[in-house]
C-alpha cells in the first residue's frame, strides 16, 4: 500500500464521496422523468387537437359552442351593432384592437374558458360574464371587469370555405 | 397459555415493553379537559374514511363515462352501499370538524410554543394532506361540483412562474380535467390517506417525546401525571360515543346537507353552474383567493393563508407561561380570529358581489392581521400583564424558563468555541 492509498488519505475519499453522490443524484433524476413524462397527456389526448365545424347553420346574433380539445369554443355570428360596438374601443385591461383578434368582423371564435380560473363564462346581455368571481367580457371577448387578468383566448383557427372553419391549426 | 405466547413474543419484541411505555403507562397531565379528546377522534375518523372508502373502492368505476353512474349504483343497488358512500362523504366533513377544533385547541393554549413547535409543524403537514386527499375524492363523482372544483384549482398553478400552462396540462393530463384527471385523482386519493396515516406515526412519535399540553400551559410535575389507562381511554371513548351520536345523525337523517345539490348532476364541462362553491371547509380560504383582484396575487394569499398556522412558533414570543387562559388580551384575539373565519366562510359561500368583495377585503386584512401583529401584541400584553403583578409561582416559571434559554445559549456557544 503506498502512502497516497491509505485509508487516511481524506481528500481522495471526500472526492469519491461527492462524486457518487453526484452521479447518484443524476441517477435518480434521470429515473423520474418517465414518471412525471407519463401524466402529460397521452398521445390520443393529443390526437384530438383539430376540430372542424360548419358555421352555416349559425344566425346574426347566434352562438354556438363547440369543443375542441375538450374546451368550449364559443363562435359567434355577430350582428353589424355587436361588430360596431367592438370596434369602438380597445378594451380596458387587456387592451386589443377588435381586428386583430376577429378574421372576418361577422365571425367571432374564442375559448369559452375565463382567463381568471377556468370556469365558462354565460352568454349575457352583451358579452359574457363569468358566474364564478363576475368576471366580464364584452362582444369581442375582450374582459372589462376582473378579475380576469386578460381577454378570452382566440384559438388557431381558419376558414377552409366560406362557413367552414377549422380550429386548431393556424 | 396466552402468557406463554405473549412471553416469547417479548424475548423476540418489546411488545408488552412498548404498550406499556407508549399507552397503559404513559403519563397524561391529570387535567386534560375535552378539548383534548380531538386528536383520537381525528384518528378515529381516520380509520372510518379508511374503511369505508376501501368498500367504496370495490364498487366505484374511474371513468368519466361510469363513475357519476357507479355513485347511483352505489347508492342503489349495492347493499349498504348508501350507507357507506354518506358515512364516508360526511366522514369528509366530519374530519375537517374534529381536526378544525383540534388546531383551535392547540392555538387558544399555546401548545404550538416550545418544545412542541416540530409537533405543530407535523400537524400543518397533516392539514395539507387532508386537503389534499379531500379535493382529489371530491372529483370521483364527477358531478358538476367535482368538475368544476377540480377545474378552477388546478387552474391556479397558471400562477406558477415561466411554465404555469404547462403545470396546469400536466397536472390533468390533458387539456381540461378528464378522464386521465380522473383517473390518477381516485389512484392518488387511495394513496394519500396511507401517507397521512404514517405522518399520524411521525406526529405521535413527536407527542410522546414532549408530551401533552394541558389546560395551565404549565408543564406538570410529574406527580401531577396519571396513566393514561384507564383514566383517558375512558374519557375518549366516552367522547367518542358523543362524536358518534353527532355523526349518525348526519350520515342517517342529514347526509344531503353537506352534498351539493348541484353535484348531483353528471359533469358538464361546456356548462359551469351559476353559483360554484367549495366544500364548507374551503370556504375561509377561498374567500381569501377571491378577495385578491389578481391571479397571481390570490394564489400567493391563499396558500400562505393555510400556512400562516406554521409560523406561531415565531410569532408568539411571549415569555408569558400558559395559552389564552392566562392572556387576556390573546384571548380576545383567539375569539376574534374565530370571529374572522366564520365571516371570511360566509363570504366565501354567497355568490360575489362589490359588498361581499369589500367585507372579503377587510375580513383577509383581518385573518393576516391577527397573525402578524401578534408580535407586537403579546410584548404590549406581557409588559402590561408585568407591571399589573404576576401571581409569585408565575414569575418564578418566567424566571427559570429564561434561565433554561440562557443556558442553552451558553453551551451552544462553548460548543461553537470547541469546534
Ligand atoms: C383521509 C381520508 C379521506 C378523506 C378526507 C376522503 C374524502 C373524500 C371525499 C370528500 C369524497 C367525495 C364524497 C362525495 O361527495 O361523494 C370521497 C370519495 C371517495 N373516496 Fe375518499 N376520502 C378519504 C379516504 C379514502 C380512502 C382510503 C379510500 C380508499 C380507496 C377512498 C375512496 C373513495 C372513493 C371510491 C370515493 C368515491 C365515492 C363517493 O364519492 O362517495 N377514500 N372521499
Ligand atoms: S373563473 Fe371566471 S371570474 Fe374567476
Amino acid at each position: 500500500m503506498t502512502e497516497n492509498e491509505s485509508p487516511a488519505n481524506t481528500g481522495r475519499r471526500n472526492f469519491l464521496i461527492k462524486a457518487t453522490t453526484a452521479v447518484g443524484g443524476v441517477g435518480v433524476a434521470a429515473a423520474c422523468v418517465p414518471f412525471v413524462a407519463s401524466m402529460n397527456p397521452s398521445s390520443d389526448v393529443l390526437a384530438k387537437a383539430v376540430t372542424e365545424v360548419d358555421l352555416s347553420g349559425i344566425t346574426p346574433g347566434g352562438v354556438r359552442t363547440v369543443a375542441w380539445q375538450g374546451k368550449p369554443v364559443f363562435i359567434v355570428h355577430r350582428t353589424p351593432e355587436e361588430i360596431q360596438a367592438s370596434t369602438a374601443t380597445n378594451g380596458v385591461i387587456d387592451p386589443e384592437p377588435d381586428s386583430q383578434r376577429v378574421q372576418k368582423p361577422e365571425w367571432l371564435v374564442v375559448v369559452g374558458v375565463c382567463t381568471h380560473m377556468g370556469c365558462v363564462p354565460n352568454k349575457e346581455g352583451p358579452g359574457w360574464t363569468c358566474h364564478c368571481h363576475g368576471s366580464q367580457y364584452d362582444d369581442s371577448g375582450r374582459v372589462t371587469r376582473g378579475p380576469a387578468p386578460k381577454n378570452l383566448e382566440v384559438p388557431p383557427y381558419h376558414f377552409v370555405a366560406d362557413n367552414k372553419i377549422i380550429i386548431g391549426k393556424a | 397459555m396466552p402468557g406463554r405466547i405473549i412471553k416469547w413474543i417479548d424475548q423476540r419484541f418489546p411488545l408488552t415493553s412498548f404498550v406499556k411505555h407508549e399507552l397503559t403507562d404513559y403519563p397524561t397531565p391529570r387535567n386534560l379537559s375535552y378539548w383534548w379528546n380531538f386528536g383520537f377522534l381525528a384518528g378515529v375518523v381516520l380509520m372510518l374514511q379508511v374503511v369505508t372508502g376501501i368498500f367504496l373502492a370495490m364498487h366505484y368505476r374511474a371513468d368519466i363515462s361510469l363513475s357519476f353512474d357507479s355513485i347511483q349504483h352505489i347508492m342503489r343497488e349495492v347493499n349498504y352501499g348508501w350507507l357507506l358512500r354518506y358515512m364516508h362523504a360526511t366522514g369528509a366533513s366530519a374530519f375537517f370538524f374534529v381536526i378544525f377544533v383540534h388546531m383551535a385547541r392547540t392555538l387558544y393554549y399555546g401548545s404550538y410554543r416550545a418544545p412542541r413547535e416540530l409537533l405543530w409543524w407535523t400537524g400543518q403537514g397533516l392539514l395539507l394532506l387532508l386537503m389534499a386527499t379531500a379535493f382529489m375524492g371530491y372529483l370521483l363523482p364527477w358531478g358538476q361540483m367535482s368538475y368544476w372544483g377540480a377545474t378552477v384549482i388546478t387552474n391556479l398553478f397558471q400562477a406558477t412562474p415561466f411554465f404555469g400552462d404547462q403545470i396546469v396540462i400536466w397536472l390533468r393530463g390533458d387539456y381540461t380535467v378528464g378522464d386521465a384527471t380522473l383517473t390518477r385523482f381516485f389512484a392518488l386519493h387511495y394513496l394519500f390517506p396511507f401517507i397521512i396515516i404514517g405522518a399520524v406515526v411521525i406526529h405521535l412519535v413527536a407527542l410522546h417525546t414532549v408530551k401533552s399540553s394541558n389546560p395551565s400551559g404549565i408543564d406538570l410535575a410529574a406527580k401531577d401525571n396519571i396513566p393514561f389507562h384507564p383514566y383517558f381511554t375512558i374519557k375518549d371513548l366516552y367522547g367518542l360515543g358523543w362524536f358518534l351520536i353527532v355523526y349518525s345523525v348526519f350520515v342517517f337523517f342529514l347526509p344531503d346537507s353537506l352534498i351539493e345539490p348541484a353535484n348531483n348532476i353528471p359533469a358538464n364541462p361546456m356548462q359551469t353552474p351559476n353559483h360554484i362553491v367549495p366544500e364548507w371547509y374551503f370556504l375561509p380560504f377561498y374567500a381569501i383567493l377571491r378577495s385578491v383582484p389578481n391571479l397571481v396575487g390570490g394564489v400567493v394569499a391563499m396558500g400562505l393563508s393555510v400556512m400562516m398556522f406554521a409560523f406561531m412558533p415565531f410569532l408568539d414570543r411571549s415569555r408569558i407561561p400558559g395559552g389564552a387562559h392566562y392572556r387576556p388580551i390573546f384571548k380576545i384575539q383567539f375569539y376574534l380570529f374565530l370571529l374572522d373565519m366564520l365571516v371570511l366562510g360566509y363570504v366565501g359561500y354567497t355568490p360575489p358581489t362589490n359588498q361581499t368583495l369589500l367585507i372579503g377585503q377587510i375580513a383577509t386584512l383581518c385573518y393576516f392581521g391577527s397573525f402578524l401583529l401578534i408580535p407586537f401584541i403579546s410584548r404590549i400584553e406581557e409588559r402590561w400583564l408585568v407591571r399589573r403583578g404576576l401571581p409569585p409561582a408565575v414569575i418564578a416559571l418566567m424566571e427559570s424558563e429564561a434561565l433554561t434559554i440562557e443556558q442553552r445559549r451558553l453551551k451552544h456557544r462553548r460548543r461553537g468555541e470547541q469546534a
